[in-house]
């Protein structure tokens, strides 16, 4: 039975055949990064321009009650909500391992975002200018979480408008950066996950210097 | 929405994969968690256990495992239990994430930087 000739069907280069990459024995440590943003915005563009594998996709399922279901709950029927979402992976050291996933932003999604991404370092949140209003609901429901992120603009086409000026469409505090970057480079993906780490550096030396700068605004 | 291959699965599959349970103890996995093999399959063993068993001779996360199997996270999960509760899987936690949702060390977050910068 495993002599069996598979079809031509693309399936993923499964561990220990030739196209995966395995992670180094050493490998123990996963973190999480999403990048949340409209259909077509370039999310997995994104994730597949600085993946060191093949970007992969999966999907994650939940009733609607979400808890004490039974066996009725493996029914695909009105109840059950699927969301199917796309990732790559990148090394970053001998222990850390980064996960990058692609994820939609509409609603039915932010039910999955604690089951799935509790414990996220932070979020991209990429824009297209021309449909800017597809951001809003991820940006509220990401402020709701309490998940810091950085608002990447993704330009397929030259922009017709500063960041200043979707920061204020977007209403967005002067403390979320912002980047410009085209998805389909390497380089330019790399620099907007810099720039998140980076504000997730400094949000959290901040926050440990925060009860002196505190005391010292009320004083002022 | 695109449907993913997984509609093309009827719930039979999911129910006979799990012995009909729908739920694990999520917080037992993350879907970063490593999960790590500490033996080889066996005969007799379910398929999809013998699967997992192969594919994590190196480290796996939860969501690789979910995607190469074409099986929900969820129900991976399950079946991750029953490999972690007869010791024949080890599972290496995600350890930057702090409780109450804050950040991790400033150190930590100051290595993912360099390494991102480097890259």
């Amino acid at each position: 039975m495993h002599s069996r000739i598979s079809d031509s069907t693309v399936s993923p280069a499964l561990p220990g055949s030739a196209g995966h990459a395995p992670l180094r024995e050493s490998a123990s440590n996963g973190l999480k990064i999403v990048i949340v943003g409209g259909f077509g915005v370039g999310k997995t563009t994104m994730v597949k321009s600085v993946s060191e594998i093949r970007p992969l996709s999966t999907e994650e399922t939940m009733t609607q009650a979400g808890v004490g279901i039974d066996d009725a709950s493996l029914v695909r029927d009105k109840t059950t909500t699927t969301v199917a979402f796309d990732f790559g992976r990148i090394s970053l050291d001998e222990q850390m391992v980064l996960y990058l996933f692609g994820a939609p932003g509409q609603e039915r999604f932010w039910f999955l975002w604690d089951r799935l991404f509790a414990g996220t370092l932070g979020a991209v949140v990429l824009v297209d200018t021309n449909r800017l209003a597809d951001s809003w609901y991820a940006l509220d429901r990401l402020e709701h979480h309490g998940t810091p992120f950085i608002v990447a603009r993704n330009n397929f086409t030259e922009p017709r408008h500063s960041l200043e000026d979707v920061r204020e469409a977007l209403d967005l505090s002067p403390d979320v950066p912002m980047i410009d970057c085209d998805a389909r480079k390497r380089d330019s993906s790399k620099a907007v996950l810099v720039a998140l780490a980076r504000h997730l550096y400094s949000l959290s030396t901040d926050a440990a210097g925060k009860s002196t700068a505190a005391a010292g605004k009320s004083a002022g | 929405m695109i449907r993913g291959p997984l509609d093309k699965e009827g719930p039979d599959r999911l129910y006979t994969v799990t012995g009909g349970r729908s739920r694990a103890d999520e917080s037992r996995f993350d879907m970063v968690t490593l999960i790590v093999s500490e033996s080889d399959p066996t005969p007799g063993m379910q398929s999809e256990h013998v699967k997992i068993l192969r594919m994590c001779r190196r480290p796996l996360s939860v969501v690789e495992i979910s995607s190469y199997l074409e099986l929900p996270v969820s129900v991976v999960k399950i079946l991750l239990c029953d490999l972690l509760d007869t010791g024949r899987i080890t599972a290496r936690h995600p350890h930057a994430a702090r409780p109450g949702g804050r950040l991790p060390e400033p150190e930590t977050l100051k290595k993912v930087l360099v390494a991102l910068q480097n890259l």
